[in-house]
């Protein structure tokens, strides 16, 4: 796996799938409901929101438009604190590093804070491959991992089951892999986080190598941050002897201070709080406290595909927040299994692409898993443009067909021959006017024969086979006009006559 | 050609001809709020944890209070006498576990978010013995309570481990309802002093 | 001041009366608004699937169609977003320097009808009258693209015998999405058949927007369900006058 699920269908697809579950529409719509007004709720009491965004989105640019420089200034820093710092190409080699680190300690198993980074190289099951297991230990991954499924969310990758559902699966598959949920366990959301926290205690306690990723790296200092709730985090970065942090290159930033706008953009944006319970900041070793042995390694994996380009660049300052999941009215309804990849909605919708290119089909169907309505783009703490983004990937989608001899698929064939038809008729107002008449000819008709008529009298087509199918399996359709407007105007001079 | 400097070289590659300047402006402030420890202690039971403020010659008895029959580890430079507690000298995570509190200093307060910062002196001590017990008395004086995240990244040294704290442990993961207390301390009793 | 009409494809072709009733408003209001017999459509269509060389003898029909003009007005948010905010794209695409310079003349001058109402105008009531009950539809375009704002509200609050009830999550979108309709049917109609309940929900005879795509879409799903909701552009609402009406 590396980066998107294998095997997933093209968005279209798993969309229909996922909408006709509505046990999930419902679990989605609640969820996030919920904390797209805890955001709204905290977002409007700090006085100058639009300011502290300008502020993030600059600190997260600087440090993109000048990586190599910082990359290098944090290895030194972090090298000078005493870590031990790595390179990875890809996800491959970035397992590797891991595995190696657990080898060399002689471990048979991992605690990990939540990290997308390592969801994306698909780090538990390279650890797996090797027989090293791999617990997961935020409450939603737990809950992800011990259900054999796949994440949904990046904030809440659980975000898709209910208590009801969790309950379930802690009663079923606790007992397999450790301490077993209690006889009396109910669906009471703090009951079951009061068994998460009993079942991971003993493998915190015991464990002698952690594996997290950073939200943030500072070059200049050499600190890694982790932003978190639960604790489980301070777990893993504490009690180890051996912590290794798998962090993509685009979580420099340059200074220590530019650390203060993202953890203010960053929790009011993700759980809607002031300030999330726990934040950790480390840089390098410390003598008698917390591990000692860290290991850093920096991640490209598609990540210098993406610096490369210059309207999607944007997407790397991404702080994974997920407030342009909770808003999106697609995702909403689809959930984030339907995107195929550990990073769902509209900002998955743009990063997979840039990171891995749109050469396969269902990569290439995310930009178009959008409405393009723009409110990601309002909500996103570091205002990353993702509709322009969206835009832009599609055209990356239409070039990479524009060399085909064989269509590579009827849909992409059909689409390009009525773009190009169209082109062709708007370039030229003449042809215009021959299109419209044609479509007028196509009311009439539709008038004669339909008995459609929509409130104010106009007639309308109700279902039609073949290409408007899709339009009008749920949607009437109005006849077109008798005439069109520019008919009505060379007739009327403009209604003057 | 190592991976260090293939991806160091791609990245050069990928911003050929990108101008690196990029103009930061600086963040804005929160407006001021008046009272700062005031908002201080609004702010850090909005997460429901426990405040108490107490004088410097009460701090002892509060201390004494909050913990009630909990047995506790103490930081080796609390610097308040604790009775009957145990000085951390290095114990183990499962002698931790066995522990039910721990009394620390902070080392900063921060008024806008209700956050108390570690940074792990000998006052507040090794991280792990402010996480693994399940009630955390933390002593924070009103002197340290600074107004907003930019005044604490200032005083505070990133070369030190920090815990930032704000409120109990806490999941949303079920349903995005807040549950208070999963891994870290359950209970957050800040007392806050002068 | 030369003010042109840009009446977008999509009215042109399916709904003119909006057109007509434009052109009506702005007379009313003082200004001979000219319809650029040249002009086709935006471009939006092309760009927002992909195909941006396709986009370039479009976009270069827009900026000949109505290259002179102070002002162009159209009817649709989303049109006037594509002219201010796509058309450099296309044109930057196009590697051609003077199409460049050309859409840099005419994007800036591109209006949306409320903008132009508003700001250009500086009105609010247009002496409209319209004694039904009526809920607003704010697109997306129009809210997030151009930034519209009030503007719609306080044209729809400043009409005559309306009575303008509240859209419940007004501000969500539709669905409709251009082709996104089509591509991603199912999720469109899934956001549309929310977006119709709100608006049965409000007991409104009449739903009003600033773009007829969206309208055809909620429109075409509310007739489909027999709601008995009309859809009406807002350039009709404000069109209508006492007697007329
Ligand atoms: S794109 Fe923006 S809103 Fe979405 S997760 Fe990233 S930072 Fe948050």
């Amino acid at each position: 796996m590396s980066g998107t699920f294998v095997g997933m269908p093209a968005f279209p697809t798993a969309a229909r799938e996922a909408l006709a579950d509505t046990q999930q529409r419902r679990n989605l719509a609640h969820a996030t409901r919920t904390i797209r007004d805890k955001r709204a709720a905290v977002v409007a009491e700090v006085e100058d929101w639009e300011g502290l965004r300008l502020a993030g989105a600059a600190v997260k640019e600087a440090a993109l438009r000048d990586l190599a420089t910082h990359l290098e200034t944090l290895e030194e820093s972090l090298t000078r604190a005493g870590a031990i710092v790595h390179w990875a190409r890809d996800a491959e080699e970035a397992c590797a590093i891991v595995a190696q680190v657990a080898r060399d300690h002689g471990v048979d198993e991992v605690v990990k804070v939540k990290s997308m980074a390592t969801g994306e190289i698909g780090l538990n099951e390279a650890l797996e491959a090797e027989g090293i297991a791999a617990w997961e230990t935020d409450l939603a991954e737990l809950i992800v991992q011990l259900g054999d499924d796949l994440p949904s969310h990046i904030l809440v990758p659980a975000i898709h089951r209910n208590r009801a559902e969790i309950r379930e699966i802690f009663r079923r598959r606790m007992g397999d892999v450790g301490r077993p949920a209690p006889e009396a366990l109910t669906d009471d959301p703090g009951v079951l986080a009061g068994a998460a926290r009993e079942h991971l205690r003993e493998k915190f306690l015991r464990a002698k190598v952690a594996v997290s990723g950073a939200n943030f790296a500072v070059a200049d200092t050499g600190t890694l941050v982790v932003v978190e709730s639960e604790g489980n985090g301070r777990m893993c970065l504490t009690l180890p002897e051996v912590l290794v942090s798998v962090v993509g290159i685009e979580k420099v930033v340059a200074t220590w201070s530019d650390l203060d706008a993202m953890l203010r953009l960053l929790p009011r944006s993700s759980t809607g709080e002031r300030m999330n319970p726990y934040t950790s900041t480390w840089s390098g070793v410390t003598p008698g406290d917390g591990p000692q042995e860290v290991h850093v390694v920096l991640l490209d994996n598609g990540r210098t595909r993406a610096l490369a380009d210059d309207v999607g660049r944007q997407a790397l300052r991404c702080i994974r927040c997920s407030a342009c999941l909770n808003v999106c009215p697609v995702y909403e309804r689809v959930g984030g299994h339907a995107y195929g990849s550990v990073y769902p909605g509209p900002i998955g919708a743009i990063l997979n692409p840039l990171l891995h290119g749109v050469s396969d089909e269902q990569t290439a169907s995310l930009p178009y898993a959008s409405s393009l309505c723009g409110a990601c783009f309002e909500v996103c703490p570091v205002r990353i443009d993702i509709p322009s983004v969206l835009v832009d990937q599609r055209a990356a989608v239409v070039d990479s067909h524009r060399g085909d001899r064989v269509p590579r698929s009827g849909s992409h064939w059909q689409e390009a021959v009525a773009m190009k038809a169209a082109a062709w008729t708007f370039s030229d107002s003449r042809r215009l006017r021959w299109a419209e008449r044609a479509s007028g000819l196509a009311g009439r008709v539709i008038g004669r024969f339909s008995r459609t008529t929509l409130p104010g009298g106009r007639a309308a087509a109700g279902r039609l086979p073949g290409p408007a199918a899709g339009w009008t399996g749920a949607r009437d359709l109005p006849a077109p006009p008798p005439e069109s407007f520019r008919e009505w105007w060379d007739r009327t001079d403009g209604g003057r006559s | 050609m190592s991976a260090r400097d293939d991806i160091l070289r791609r990245v050069r590659e990928a911003l050929d001809g990108v101008s690196p300047a990029v103009e930061i402006p600086a963040a804005p402030r929160a407006p001021d709020r008046g009272d700062l420890v005031a908002l201080f202690v609004e702010r850090v039971e909005d997460y429901r944890a426990i405040v108490t403020r107490c004088a410097a010659d009460e701090l002892e008895q509060v201390v004494r209070d909050a913990l009630g029959e909990a047995r506790a580890v103490v930081p080796p430079g609390l610097g308040v006498e604790v009775a009957g507690a145990t000085v951390d000298d290095g114990l183990t995570a499962t002698e931790l576990d066995a522990i039910d509190a721990v009394v620390t200093r902070a080392a900063v307060g921060i008024a806008e978010t209700g956050t108390i910062v570690l940074d792990h002196r000998p006052d507040q001590g090794r991280r792990a013995i402010s996480l693994v017990p399940d009630l955390h008395v933390c002593i924070v004086d009103a002197s340290q309570v600074v107004a907003d995240v930019p005044d604490a990244i200032a005083v505070l040294d990133p070369a030190r481990p920090l815990t930032w704290i704000s409120g109990p442990s806490a999941t949303s993961d079920i349903e995005l309802d807040r549950v208070e207390g999963v891994h870290g301390p359950r209970t957050l009793h800040v007392v806050l002093v002068g | 001041m030369r003010v042109a009409l840009q009446i977008t494809c999509v009215n042109d072709a399916m709904f003119p009366d909006t057109g007509k009733a434009v052109v009506r408003l702005l007379r009313r209001l003082g200004v001979d608004v000219d319809f650029p017999g040249a002009q086709t459509c935006c471009g939006q269509p092309m760009v927002n699937t992909g195909y941006l060389d396709e986009a370039v003898p479009v976009v270069r029909a827009f900026v000949d169609a109505f290259a002179g003009y102070d002002a162009i007005v159209t009817p649709s948010g989303s049109c006037a977003g594509s002219a201010r905010h796509q058309h450099s794209i296309v044109a930057e695409r196009s590697g051609d320097p003077a199409l460049v310079a050309a859409v840099a003349e005419t994007a800036p001058r591109t209006y949306e009808l409320t903008e132009f109402l508003v700001d250009v105008l500086g009105v609010t009531d247009v002496g409209a009258y319209f004694p039904h009950r009526v809920t607003y539809h704010p697109t997306c375009h129009s809210l997030r693209m151009l930034g519209v704002g009030d503007r719609p509200r306080r044209l729809l609050e400043a009409v005559r015998g309306i009575e303008l009830v509240e859209l419940p999550n007004a501000t969500e979108c539709c669905g409709f999405g251009g082709t996104f309709a089509l591509k991603n049917a199912d999720t469109s109609i899934a956001m549309g058949a929310d977006k119709a309940r709100h608006v049965r929900d409000t007991g409104a005879e009449v739903l009003v927007a600033g773009d007829n795509s969206c309208l055809m879409h909620i429109g075409g799903m509310l007739s489909r369900q027999r709601a008995g909701v009309r859809v009406m552009h807002l350039a009709e609402i404000l069109a209508a006058t006492e007697g007329a009406a």
